[in-house]
């Protein structure tokens, strides 16, 4: 065998080795926590409130407060990220100005979570009164999610071909009918993709919910925006560094902790198949 | 020439930034007659046919100088509308650019656009349109089958249907077979014999033989320049100038 032969399948079964090691921790999570949590996952832990000091009981109202976080994030963000994105790529006049906002942009997406968090506790519950409730954290969550919304949305518009626009405008349809009948229908499973992904990014936040919308205990549903809610996430944390019964706490953490492995999973799934789907569709 | 001019290009200059793509450039383009443009790559010929119908505007830092004009109304006047201008004067691309629509969305979207809601009528004139475009017995049981399903040569034959269904008065071609097989190419060439007895036809072509089949009048580009203009047979056969008869007999180019 040649060295340069020998070179080269060194090279391959390094490569090979990384790719390994990383399938095996990504394995290892999910397996590690569905080990753990399917042992408390009941149909009563799914569907009841708290009991005995966290002890026994369910998760219900920290499931039913991260689906109405993130619902309100993404109700907060989408149409601002959408209209901010389609702004930037379509009609903003190219030039320094706009690399700055796109730069600030992306350096948005950097900030750590939980400066989010403080922003949120400052301004939403603060300033404006919202208190700790529903409305602070989804206003907090959805700037979180905004950079993510905002480069989805521009990485697909500037991938619709412009000899689409070109036909469009040559038919004599204005830049907005061309913007809306062409651009954004053909850019839509980008986009989806993206409001997707941001789905799964929101319902995982522990710190920016941490001040502005959670709360550890409590046994009432929420009943207006301004109800402060439990959250999975924050349940998770509080289960492990709060509280007097450690043992039966922690297996409660894992519950929640594969209840919100198995949503985000699902959404993220369920990305790929519609980027899947649109891939074979114009193929 | 003294047939009726549909559009007249006087004193043309053209720039992208500080690079002049065109200079001077006198041309009239007869109604309801082919005129091809030929020349070398980068001589400005498609920067010329897509002046017609205001399509460089799109080009972020350019300029324009001389006049335009359709029917003798000066089309690069501020005050007139580009949506309007390019309503009446179609154009079919290099590349087939097809919508990832349904065939029959294809054809129908100039017409929605433009305002036509009825759908009876949009129905009529979408068949009527793929079937002036050659197309309707290749997909008259698939119309609302995506676009992107058919081949090059349909993809390009649904371009101009779609092009066709809002009435135009000229239509640009540019290059519209450089993505296209021979026999394709050969039906695109039919089509447009038979389409210059409604419309007035611009072709942009790197095909010599392309140009002396389909057309009436051949204008040569070189260098940003009209180099000569005429019929085309006079083109092709007694040019009168020494580069137009070096570039058609291959010396260059």
């Amino acid at each position: 065998m040649k060295a340069k032969d020998i070179t080269q399948k060194i090279g391959f079964a390094s490569l090979f080795a990384c790719m390994a090691v990383t399938l095996f921790f990504l394995g290892a999570i999910i397996f590690f926590i569905a080990a753990r949590g399917i042992k408390v996952i009941t149909w009563e832990f799914l569907t009841q409130v708290p009991k005995a000091g966290m002890t026994q009981g369910g998760v219900a109202p920290a499931i039913v407060g991260t689906l109405y976080v993130t619902l309100g994030a993404i109700a907060v963000s989408l149409p601002l990220g959408l209209a901010c994105a389609i702004y930037l790529c379509e009609y903003s006049p190219k030039g320094y100005f706009v690399n700055i906002i796109r730069m600030s942009i992306n350096n948005l997406a950097g900030v750590p979570s939980v400066v989010f968090g403080l922003f949120g506790l400052a301004v939403f519950v603060k300033y404006f009164g919202f208190g700790v409730s529903i409305l602070s954290g989804s206003l907090t969550l959805g700037i979180l999610a905004l950079p993510v919304i905002i480069s989805a949305t521009q990485e697909a518009l500037t991938a619709v071909p412009i000899s689409l626009r070109e036909a469009s405008l040559a038919l004599g349809a204005t830049k907005w009918e061309t913007i809306r009948k062409i651009v954004l229908p053909t850019a839509l499973p980008g986009i989806l993709t993206g409001i997707i992904l941001s789905i799964g990014r929101v319902a995982g936040e522990t710190a920016p919910i941490l001040f502005t919308a959670a709360t550890f205990y409590t046994r009432r549903y929420p009943d207006s925006p301004f109800s402060e809610v439990m959250a999975l996430p924050y349940h998770i944390y509080a289960l492990m560094t709060e509280g007097t019964h450690p043992e039966e706490q922690s297996a409660i953490a894992y519950g929640c902790a594969l209840i919100l492995l198995v949503l985000v999973l699902t959404v993220s799934g369920a990305a790929i198949f519609i980027r899947q789907r649109q891939r074979v569709q114009n193929a | 020439m003294h047939k009726n001019v549909k559009m007249k290009a006087g004193g043309v200059d053209f720039f992208y930034g500080p690079r002049q793509a065109l200079k001077g450039i006198d041309l009239d383009i007869c109604e309801k007659h082919v005129t091809a443009i030929i020349g070398p790559s980068g001589c400005g010929k498609s920067t010329f046919i897509r002046l017609l119908n205001r399509m460089n505007e799109l080009v972020p830092n350019t300029r324009l100088e001389g006049r335009i004009l359709l029917d003798g109304e000066d089309i690069c006047d501020r005050s007139v509308d580009a949506v309007e201008i390019r309503r009446r004067v179609g154009m079919v691309f290099q590349k087939p650019n097809p919508f990832p629509k349904s065939i029959f969305e294809n054809v129908a979207y100039g017409l929605t656009v433009n305002g036509v809601k009825d759908s009876k009528t949009i129905e009529k004139k979408v068949v009527a349109s793929l079937m002036k475009a050659a197309l309707w017995d290749e997909v008259k049981d698939r119309l609302h089958e995506n676009a992107l399903k058919l081949s090059g040569g349909q993809q390009q034959r649904l371009c101009i249907a779609r092009c066709l269904a809002v009435e135009p008065e000229v239509i640009l071609f540019d290059e519209p077979c450089a993505s296209l097989d021979p026999v394709s190419t050969g039906k695109i060439e039919e089509l447009i014999l038979e389409l210059k007895k409604y419309y007035t036809i611009v072709i942009v072509t790197h095909n010599m033989q392309q140009a002396a089949r389909v057309s009436d009048h051949t204008a040569f580009f070189l260098l940003g320049e009209l180099v000569e203009v005429g019929q085309t047979q006079d083109i092709f056969t007694a040019p009168k100038q020494k580069r137009t008869e070096d570039y058609i007999t291959g010396r260059f180019g």
